[in-house]
């Protein structure tokens, strides 16, 4: 009766988001009198793994294979299939991720299960089982009802504070017999952006627009970032005229990010880039046009030129830092 | 080669979301649609373009919806689509949209099948991986990049923290974001020659749905910005620390 989860981690060290996803399943585990087993595939330590028991998993099942350091959404989804029938799961859960939402779906249509993507609370068992996400690029919350016995869910990374507790998970290994098919996607190339911290796994993000008039300003952006340890984003145009690289673009046609600070430094604050970041728990906004929509939006606005403004916040930032040492 | 382009239209982002009756249901009076800009701008206007280089014979579109759809496949069709099927069936669960597709495309031999990361309005990702479960074949997801050597797809695709190029035989379904292509705008050739181009409509044998949507709410309005002196960014640093508690 298990609630199994999908473990997620680099070279071996598990991923805050999927200590969060772990947390998670713990949570709906106990709410349905159960216990939580994490899944964790590939290559990972031993205190790696019993150490998920700090956030509520009892037990910890192992697939060594090393194929699977790489993305093979099929042997994944295999492995939860196989777990999930030894178990007698009924609820699955992995991250709203590249990863999750390669395999989530192929696992819900293994299992006949509902699927419910980019979950943001625990589901409401009173009142079947309902989980809250965002639709219409979030302008909206909708309440998703599963209507079958078992349910695959996706949980929106950085929804849920992270708690740690005492504890240690005990680790079986867990045999699945894979097929040829299962690796039908081959990998050529791989192209990790090392050094910065991937944009949508960040708790804190500086972001420009076009307001900071050209690439070549962008080293007020990446000194505040350096000095909070943020991300570093953009909007669109600042993207499609090559001033910063794709993936840092945000928003309806980019990617989609909820950090618990967003800070806008000459953003106008469109509809289709608040599509990316309006569910960032603070926002502060740098704009020398008081009417700039972004404001509306904003939980701390700054009226000013961002030249100015961001030498001045990232040396406050430095010095507040330089306080709590 | 033939390609098949998996559409469903949202509505336009610049709309504003009205609930009614309880908020059960959304407001759709007044909304203008538009087809999901990722299925539009990216796995439509790729395939064309393998379709113009030679590398594809025929680009066919599918829809799972009703009748009030067409003008939107239309629109596809101008862009350059060969020819589109409507499964007339409700647009709502990933599940039950994918088992039409699949139902349908099974037996028609098509090699590759483009559909767009998520559709804008309820951000799921989950027709192109369920389509691929199916239909018992390999899917990619968050492509950035898509082209063909041979009988295989080579494909950039997002991962976490990174980027990387996988290949993978046929027959494949790839979910399109950018980087793909670039958006194209119809022109007047195509809008007359969409309009006698074949839309053909299919019964579906009815599935159940798996899921559904209880209720909607809207977000809490902003409590309003603070405004903070622009010489005074250690109060700034401050509030985000003691207020915000976000540093
Ligand atoms: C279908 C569609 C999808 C789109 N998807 C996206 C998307 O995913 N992401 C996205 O970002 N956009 C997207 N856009 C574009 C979007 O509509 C806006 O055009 C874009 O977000 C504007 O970018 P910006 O705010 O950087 O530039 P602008 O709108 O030009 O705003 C620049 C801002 O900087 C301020 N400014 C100027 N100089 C200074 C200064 N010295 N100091 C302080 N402030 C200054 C100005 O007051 C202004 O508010 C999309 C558009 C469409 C139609
Ligand atoms: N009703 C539909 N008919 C055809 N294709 C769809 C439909 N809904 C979604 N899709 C395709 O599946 C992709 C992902 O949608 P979703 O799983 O709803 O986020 C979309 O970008 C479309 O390519």
């Amino acid at each position: 009766m298990s609630v199994i989860v999908l473990v997620e981690h680099t070279e071996g060290v598990i991923k805050k988001k999927s200590l969060e996803a772990v947390q998670y399943a713990s949570e709906i585990a106990k709410k349905m009198n159960t216990t939580a087993a994490a899944i964790v595939a590939g290559k990972a330590t031993d205190e790696e793994m019993k150490n998920l028991g700090q956030y509520g998993a009892q037990k910890v099942l192992h697939v060594q294979d090393d194929r699977l350091n790489e993305l093979h959404a099929r042997a994944f989804t295999r492995i939860l299939v196989t777990a999930a029938k030894k178990e007698s799961s009924q609820v699955i859960i992995t991250l709203h991720d590249v990863n999750g939402s390669s395999i989530a779906p192929r696992v819900a249509i293994q299992l006949n299960a509902a699927l419910i993507t980019g979950a943001l609370s625990y589901p409401d068992l009173e009142k079947g089982f309902v989980v809250k996400k965002s639709v219409f690029s979030g302008k909206a919350f909708a309440f998703v009802q599963a209507a079958s016995d078992k349910k695959v869910i996706t949980l929106m990374p950085n929804s849920f504070p992270l708690i740690k507790n005492e504890g240690t998970a005990t680790i079986e290994k867990l045999e699945v017999a894979f097929e040829e098919k299962d690796f039908g996607v081959k990998v050529k190339e791989v192209n990790k952006i090392t050094g910065e911290i991937p944009l949508s796994d960040a708790e804190l993000v500086v972001s420009g627009g076009r307001g900071m008039k050209g690439p070549e300003n962008w080293g007020l952006i990446e000194n505040l970032a350096h000095e909070l340890g943020a991300a570093t984003a953009c909007s669109r145009p600042v993207a499609d005229a090559h001033w910063r690289p794709h993936h840092e673009h945000v928003g309806q046609t980019g990617t989609t990010i909820r950090p618990n600070l967003y800070i806008a430094a000459g953003i106008s604050g469109a509809i289709q880039h608040l599509a990316g970041v309006s569910g960032s728990k603070t926002i502060v906004v740098i704009n020398k046009d008081p009417e700039a929509p972004f404001f509306k939006a904003a939980n701390y606005g700054v009226v000013g030129d961002v030249t100015e403004i961001l030498p001045q916040l990232t040396a406050a930032v430095k010095k507040f830092k330089e306080q709590q040492h | 080669m033939k390609i098949l382009i998996c559409i469903c239209q949202v509505p336009d982002t610049v709309t504003k979301i009205v609930l009614k009756d309880n908020n059960s249901t959304v407001e759709e009076n007044g909304t203008t649609f538009i087809i999901n800009p990722y299925d539009e701008w990216y796995a439509l206007v790729r395939a064309l373009e393998l379709k113009e280089s030679g590398a594809a014979e025929s680009v066919h579109i599918i829809n799972v919806g009703r009748a009030n759809v067409e003008p939107v496949i239309r629109k596809a069709l101008a862009l350059g689509g060969d020819e589109a099927v409507r499964i007339d069936a409700d647009s709502t669960d990933s599940y039950s949209i994918a088992y039409h597709i699949a139902d349908y495309a099974r037996d028609k031999g098509y090699d590759l099948i483009l559909c767009g990361k998520e559709s804008i309005d309820y951000l799921n990702g989950a027709v192109g991986p369920m389509l691929a479960e199916l239909l018992d074949i390999d899917y990619i997801g968050f492509a950035t990049s898509i082209n063909i050597e041979g009988n295989s797809a080579v494909v950039k695709r997002e991962i976490d923290g990174g980027e990387e190029t996988a290949t993978c035989n046929f027959p494949l379904v790839v979910s399109c974001q950018k980087g793909v292509a670039e958006a194209r705008i119809a022109n007047m050739r195509g809008i007359m020659t969409a309009r006698t181009k074949p839309l053909k409509v299919v019964t579906p044998t009815a599935i159940a749905a798996l899921t559904t949507i209880a209720s909607y709410e809207l977000p809490p309005a902003k409590a309003g910005v603070k405004l903070i002196d622009p010489n005074q960014m250690d109060e700034l640093v401050n509030l985000l620390h003691t207020e915000a508690k976000v540093i």
